[in-house]
């Protein structure tokens, strides 16, 4: 057998725009996603029975079907409703949808490790619940969870080519359609998972550096993450 | 005119009744120290004054709040009491500095600079103006404790409460705390401590309360420390010097 890559690498614009999408969909939909995931953990650990209920079923539904399922019933779910979005539209909201789920039982997780003292202070100095979750517990959680949280962001970057399914025009759509017309699937797809590796890669540090900005103790006095 | 009253508080958890029918009242600028063995009930009493366990029956009045009362704005209780814990809580993710300006700036809403010269002036008060820069873990647990009573008189409350603060810590750090009480006790502010602490408790209080199994069981001067009427007094101080 011999790897040809030439008529591959000379679609390498079809690459870069298929890797752009890529990466902007990882980056609005880790924001989204943390966002959203933050206040469904706030809202599953809330004494509002109903609250607590709406994000648990949320939570748990999606953590129990498939993702690729979950695209398609945005996808169909939407345009029977009569609204009309762009693929790159419903794979963001379907992505956000997902990651929100995972990303809330890992803030729960967060939230649950904070040590009952530490609210009880934040309270007794006066200390509204909402300034209690943001001033004392958000950042000391997201500390304690953050590999789990930086691996699940990962997750989502490369659970992003299931996208292509609805023709978001990510990198995994560009190399279906590269290879279709190359005939050299093998090939195509070793690329495209070199440069899945590589963005891997690459938010690993990019999150690494987030970490020195966001937790000065760690900088500090040099523990790890 | 008393600035916290207890009158008949009684509190259970599940099945086991903590408080039986607790009264007592400090006036203010008092120091009061709450004495008892563990169990007694005190720290639950000192607890129910700042409203982190809710009473079953009985009236709690402090600094004329109503603090059983449903309706009673939380915040404006926490403004006027300030609680130490044992286990200091300070917030380890913040500099001494930004645990103390933290209260100041969001709940009162006070200037950064401002804020930054009431947690210099109250960590002076505590001998710690030289650690406002560093985190919680760098100190050591007495200098934590200091750090925490920093952080409460910065709110500038009317009422300090402070919840067997050195129990946690060995002799010669209970030391340095203890001395910063002593001085706060001198400055005229209102304190109820539950103190293991006798010969503490006998220089600085003005009135030692001791309870036993739910009750006031004796109050009075420090002179009860001397000479109790009880034998349970009595007892409760010989194990505690022994």
């Amino acid at each position: 057998m011999i790897l040809d890559f030439t008529a591959i690498l000379a679609r390498w614009q079809m690459l870069l725009d298929g890797l752009t999408l890529t990466i902007q969909l990882a980056l609005v939909t880790t924001i989204t996603g943390f966002i959203i995931g933050t206040l469904c953990a706030v809202a599953r650990r809330s004494h509002v029975v109903i609250a607590a209920r709406a994000a648990t079923i949320y939570v748990e539904s999606i953590r129990n079907t498939p993702f690729l399922v979950q695209i398609f019933i945005v996808y169909f779910g939407l345009s029977s409703l009569g609204f009309s979005f762009s693929p790159v539209a419903v794979a963001i909201i379907a992505l956000t949808i997902n990651v929100s789920a995972y990303t809330a039982e890992i803030m729960r997780a967060g939230f649950d490790s904070i040590h009952p003292g530490q609210w009880e202070a934040g309270e007794c100095l006066g200390l509204s619940r909402v300034q209690n979750y943001w001033h004392v517990a958000l950042r000391p959680a997201i500390e304690r969870v953050y590999s789990s949280l930086t691996s699940q962001f990962i997750l989502l970057m490369l659970a992003s080519s299931m996208t292509s399914q609805i023709s978001a025009e990510e990198l995994t759509a560009a190399a279906n359609f590269i290879q279709s017309e190359t005939y050299r699937p093998f090939e195509t797809y070793i690329i495209v998972a070199l440069i899945y590796l590589a963005i891997s890669l690459l938010m690993r540090l990019v999150f690494w550096g987030i970490a020195l900005l966001a937790f000065p103790r760690r900088r500090r006095l040099g523990t790890n993450l | 005119m008393s600035i916290v009253m207890l009158k008949d508080v009684k509190k259970s958890f599940d099945k086991l009744q903590v408080l039986k029918g607790v009264s007592f009242s400090v006036a203010p600028g008092e120091v009061m120290a709450l004495i008892g063995a563990s169990g007694s009930g005190k720290s639950t009493a000192l607890r129910c004054i700042d409203r982190l366990e809710l009473i079953d029956s009985g009236e709690i009045v402090v600094c004329g709040h109503r603090v059983n009362d449903p309706q009673l704005d939380l915040r404006k209780l926490r403004l006027d009491v300030g609680i130490v814990f044992q286990s200091y809580n300070l917030f380890p993710h913040l500099t001494i500095e930004e645990n103390i300006t933290l209260a100041p700036r969001s709940v009162k809403k006070i200037s950064r600079a401002q804020a930054r010269e009431i947690a210099l002036a109250s960590l002076a008060k505590v001998g710690l103006s030289e650690k406002a820069q560093n985190y919680p873990e760098q100190l050591s647990g007495g200098q934590q404790q200091r750090a925490a009573i920093a952080r409460s008189l910065a709110m500038e409350p009317k009422v300090m409460l402070f919840d067997e603060v050195t129990s946690a810590l060995d002799p010669k750090l209970t030391g340095e705390v203890l001395k910063v009480i002593e001085a706060l006790a001198a400055s005229g502010i209102t304190m109820i401590m539950v103190t293991h602490e006798m010969n503490f408790a006998r220089r600085i209080a003005d009135k030692v309360i001791f309870m036993h199994q739910g009750y006031v069981h004796e109050s009075g001067s420090t002179d009860i420390l001397t000479s109790p009427r009880t034998s349970e007094l009595r007892e409760f101080i010989g194990d505690e010097l022994h």
